[in-house]
């Protein structure tokens, strides 16, 4: 009996650990928050700019993350050929990738002296580097893995019979896809899109190496919070806190019907 | 089950069987275990090799010292055997605020007097010295794309102009001399620290950056030097500043005064007393 209560301590104390761990740094940030000044913090010049940029950018990029991450999600998820488990592999790199070096990365590629870049700035007249394009490029890398990862996992555990079934009842493969897997794994893409939302708002290291920060332009919340920090502690405070509370309405809307 | 774990070949998936949630949920600790790795590894990074007998001074610096500093430290070390001296470079504003936040530092050194302005006065104990000083220098890739010649330059709209940002000692200098010089420059960014600004043009993203005298001598043939004028021009002073009585810092402080070091700050772009 003794043994059993030891053993359950012996989970219960580092479980608890672990919700401290997560807790404490927010119930301070709500500690520390002057709560009375907020609507004045808020009202700081760079407040609304960041908050309306890093709503428009993280829209742009989950529209584009549905656009071509469910049809690589289904790739993954039904292809049989010898590189797909190396195709997937590939997709989880920028996962674990720290994001600076995505944002290093994303610069050799589409930088103005870029192997990409520097084609685009002589065809188009036009560099990437600076803009709010440039904050979904970053954002969209770090974020298209969640979403693809988690759409594939749900298009995996779909019972390839239902393919089968309506190739016989004469729908083509892209019917298919549309009709059938798109609507059976809806749960998946509003998780997928939750997480890769999620990680697009908080997305800091690759966008201030690849979009660099200018209010109103390429300067994301996050980013705001960052500088605001050095100057304004208390902006930088309140800025958190609006994030935070998005990110809890978003992912508590979700909860109830998506996420499990 | 087991056919899909061995699918992908990082091992980062885990148990597959718990359900889309947790699959990505396994990506995200695994990534999340990879963060805390890191993170763990540079924050115990300067811990490794210490002997028993090592002294070791911690300095907090402007990141303009960056390169000044790394050679007078290995100087220091060199000569002074069983010392070990561990450098932290960031802008000076958030220098200031990891100490203010009780950062562990025995030595900062600032860019500009007026960046110790908020720095906790209870830390300080050893008063304050002018380690050298430093004045504003416009950057430009070596090839000088932008054709910049003179900061009223700046202005052009075709121009990509990268500042620091306000909060940090080399922005509110670049601010004061372009407003003196009455030149409203064309930003497309405005970094967090003097480095961040000049690798922008290092990388020939931007046109031109204001960064300090100091950065384009460091910088060598990375970049380009444009003159500004000493009519509308800053002149930085960076003071040192003790936090500690510990004697290995006194005596470092006092190698950063010497004329050995002097010589180290001036190769690198920086006037010395």
């Amino acid at each position: 009996m003794r043994s059993v209560r030891w053993a359950r301590a012996g989970l219960v104390i580092p479980a608890w650990v672990a919700i401290a761990v997560l807790l404490v740094p927010l119930l301070a940030l709500l500690l520390k928050a002057d709560w009375a000044g907020i609507p004045a913090h808020l009202a700081n010049p760079t407040v609304v700019p960041a908050l309306r940029l890093s709503l428009l950018t993280t829209s742009s990029t989950l529209v584009i993350c549905a656009l071509i991450g469910t049809p690589l999600a289904w790739l993954l998820a039904r292809s049989t050929h010898r590189a797909t488990p190396w195709l997937r592999a590939l997709v989880t790199v920028p996962l674990v990738l720290p994001p600076v070096v995505g944002g290093v990365a994303l610069l050799m590629a589409y930088g103005r002296e870029g192997v990409v870049g520097r084609t685009l700035l002589e065809v188009a007249g036009w560099s990437i580097p600076f803009t709010p394009v440039a904050v979904v490029f970053a954002e969209v890398f770090v974020a298209l893995p969640f979403y693809v990862l988690a759409v594939e996992g749900a298009m995996q555990g779909l019972d390839p019979r239902y393919d089968g079934l309506a190739a016989t009842l004469g729908a083509s493969p892209w019917r298919t896809f549309r009709t059938v897997v798109v609507p059976m794994v809806a749960p998946g893409i509003a998780s997928g899109a939750a997480l890769a939302w999620a990680r697009a708002l908080g997305e800091f290291g690759a966008t201030i190496t690849f979009a660099g920060n200018f209010p109103g332009r390429t300067q994301t919340a996050p980013l705001a919070v960052y500088v605001a920090l050095e100057s304004d502690p208390q902006a930088a405070i309140a800025l958190s806190l609006v994030m935070l509370l998005i990110s809890v309405v978003i992912l508590g809307a979700l909860r109830g019907r998506w996420l499990r | 089950m087991r056919s899909q774990v061995s699918r992908v070949p990082f091992g980062l998936s885990g148990d597959v069987s718990v359900g889309v949630a947790g699959r990505v949920a396994s990506h995200t600790a695994a990534a999340l275990a990879l963060a805390l790795g890191v993170a763990g590894c540079s924050a115990s990074g300067g811990e490794s090799g210490n002997g028993p007998t090592r002294h070791t001074v911690v300095v907090l610096a402007a990141s303009s010292l960056t390169e000044s500093l790394t050679a007078i430290a290995k100087d220091f070390e060199a000569t002074h055997p069983g010392t070990d001296v561990q450098l932290s470079f960031a802008a000076s504003s958030t220098v200031v605020t990891q100490v203010n936040q009780g950062a562990p530092a025995d030595l900062v050194a600032l860019a500009g007097t007026s960046a110790a302005g908020p720095l906790d006065a209870k830390r300080i104990v050893g008063g304050s010295r002018s380690l050298a000083s430093n004045t504003l220098e416009i950057a430009t890739p070596p090839g000088n794309p932008g054709k910049v010649d003179a900061i009223t330059d700046l202005s052009r709209p075709t121009l990509k102009v990268v500042l620091c940002a306000a909060t940090v000692p080399c922005g509110e200098a670049a601010a004061k001399a372009l407003s003196l010089a009455g030149v409203a420059a064309h930003v497309v960014s405005y970094e967090t620290n003097v480095k961040a600004t000049l690798a922008k043009v290092q990388l020939g993203e931007a046109d031109a950056a204001i960064v300090y005298h100091s950065d384009v001598v460091s910088a060598g043939a990375r970049v380009r030097g444009v003159q500004i004028p000493a009519s509308v021009n800053q002149t930085l002073d960076y003071p040192l500043i003790r936090l500690t009585d510990d004697p290995t810092t006194i005596e470092f402080a006092t190698f950063l005064l010497s004329d050995q070091a002097r010589k180290r700050l001036r190769d690198n772009g920086f006037l010395t007393p």
